[in-house]
């Protein structure tokens, strides 16, 4: 048994103090937002929450790809790995989401682009995993986790392009916004920093725990093949 | 760590394809395969459009499809019945496959890969067209609608094309896990999303008689779709059927 790589305890101890910076600037730094008041401080960790969920995509995807070429059994574990927490932190991303949106739009949920896409990536996550707990041999389950990542990283945005021809309410605010978004703002030089912040403190959180994962499925790999040897 | 075997060695085709005229020859060859089997048994088509026809009863209570109703909601219900029928035959088809040890026929024998996902996506075409074929006289008798509009014709067909497309290829991943045919619409659905939206439209601006203007860009989403599924499809189909 390998013990925990000194880099990670390092890495862990990081992400765990730039979390509670993070979670202060929100509350403390960040000024109240005029219009919509104490519901906008939801914002930051859920486009946050909704960055790390999609970078799992992007991981798994990539990760796919490099499996399916170099066939190193390392990449079905990263694969497996982003996925697993991008499932998780998109759903916290739709929840929080959802509770800026009945303070500012009035409502819980509307088929908004960007609302009905992050429900069909969450519903992909999940056909994933189900996918793979079909599946009792590891090598044709990495083989299948690897294609089924990489069409749904082509579907969905497909999805989002097919629901975005029609006009959307959901506010951008990085970017140029369209006319109908409602809840949108401007952003003080404040906000913008606790916002940049916050992505940057989750980016550390989805690398810990990537890593974590990652190390987790290695030792789940090794006692597999213990037990196989045991059983031989 | 210790590098898991690989078994993926074990059965390599030596020379696989010779040339187009080889691989056409192989292609038509599986498809008659499929079409042959299925003249005799009938299993597959019958099971489809029973399912079909009994898909469009239950919306005609579900939904009270009136005149007035029928005009917008047409195309949506046409739409689930194909998606649902063809997750049927989708699943029926390569269930046969596996079943019968045919898969591994198909694998063993000394053809290219991509004849084999080709000529499975074309007999799967070929069921869901004949199915739509039956479907859409049968609509528009019990609802008085006219459905013979060459657009909306050629909607169907390019949704069809990329719904097989994805399908016989998740089919072909789906036929292989312990949950089989449950699994398949789960894997399917949320990535034929863009066909079924782009469809929907596409099919209601033909029966609307809306501007050309208003439906090309959902036609020109079903091309771009088609295109590249199939050339997904194409290029990943031998790691799914790798033994």
């Amino acid at each position: 048994m390998e013990s925990k790589p000194r880099m990670l305890a390092i890495l862990d101890i990081v992400t765990i103090l730039l979390f509670i910076t993070a979670v202060a600037m929100v509350f403390l730094y960040a000024p109240l937002e005029a219009v919509m008041g104490q519901v906008q401080r939801v914002f930051y960790f859920h486009v946050a929450n909704a960055w790390v969920g999609m970078l799992g995509f992007l991981v798994a995807a990539i990760a796919g790809v490099a499996f399916l070429r170099k066939g190193d059994r390392k990449w079905d574990v990263v694969g497996m790995a982003a996925v697993e927490i991008s499932f998780v932190f998109f759903f916290i991303a739709i929840v929080s989401g959802s509770i800026w949106a009945r303070g500012s739009w009035g409502t819980w949920w509307t088929w908004d682009p960007r609302l009905t896409t992050a429900a069909i990536v969450e519903l992909v996550y999940a056909a994933y995993l189900m996918l793979r707990q079909g599946i009792e041999d590891p090598d044709r389950r990495a083989r299948f986790g690897a294609v089924y990542a990489i069409l749904s990283f082509i579907s969905v945005p497909l999805t989002f392009i097919s629901i975005r021809i029609f006009r959307t309410i959901h506010p951008v605010i990085i970017g140029s916004g369209a006319a109908g978004a409602e809840g949108s703002f401007d952003m003080t030089p404040k906000m913008l920093q606790t916002f940049m912040f916050s992505l940057f403190t989750f980016s550390f959180i989805f690398a810990d725990l990537l890593w974590h994962r990652i190390r987790l499925g290695q030792l789940a790999d090794k006692t597999e093949n213990l037990r196989l040897k045991v059983l031989q | 760590m210790q590098p898991i075997p690989q078994t993926e060695n074990q059965v390599r085709l030596k020379e696989p394809s010779l040339g187009v005229a080889q691989f056409i020859r192989s292609l038509s060859a599986i498809i008659w395969k499929d079409l042959a089997a299925e003249l005799r048994s009938r299993e597959l088509l019958s099971a489809m459009l029973v399912f079909a026809l009994l898909v469009i009863l239950i919306f005609n209570f579900s939904l009270e499809l009136d005149a007035q109703a029928r005009s917008t909601v047409t195309a949506g219900v046409l739409w689930v019945t194909f998606a649902f029928a063809g997750t049927l035959g989708l699943n029926r088809s390569m269930a046969m496959e596996k079943d019968r040890g045919c898969l591994d026929g198909l694998l063993l024998a000394p053809v290219d890969r991509s004849a084999i996902y080709f000529g499975k996506a074309i007999g799967n075409l070929i069921f869901m067209l004949i199915v739509e074929v039956i479907v859409l006289p049968v609509y528009s008798v019990l609802y008085s609608v006219n459905l013979f509009k060459p657009g909306l014709l050629l909607v169907i067909l390019l949704g069809s094309i990329g719904y097989v497309a994805v399908g016989t290829l998740l089919s072909s991943m789906a036929v292989q896990t312990r949950t089989r045919d449950v699994l398949l619409p789960i894997l399917l659905f949320p990535l034929v999303i863009p066909v079924l939206i782009a469809a929907v439209k596409g099919s209601t601006g033909f029966l609307q008689g809306a501007q050309a203007v208003d439906i090309r860009p959902w036609i020109n989403l079903l091309i771009v779709y088609d295109v590249i599924f199939v050339a997904v499809a194409f290029m990943v189909f031998d790691y799914i059927v790798e033994e």
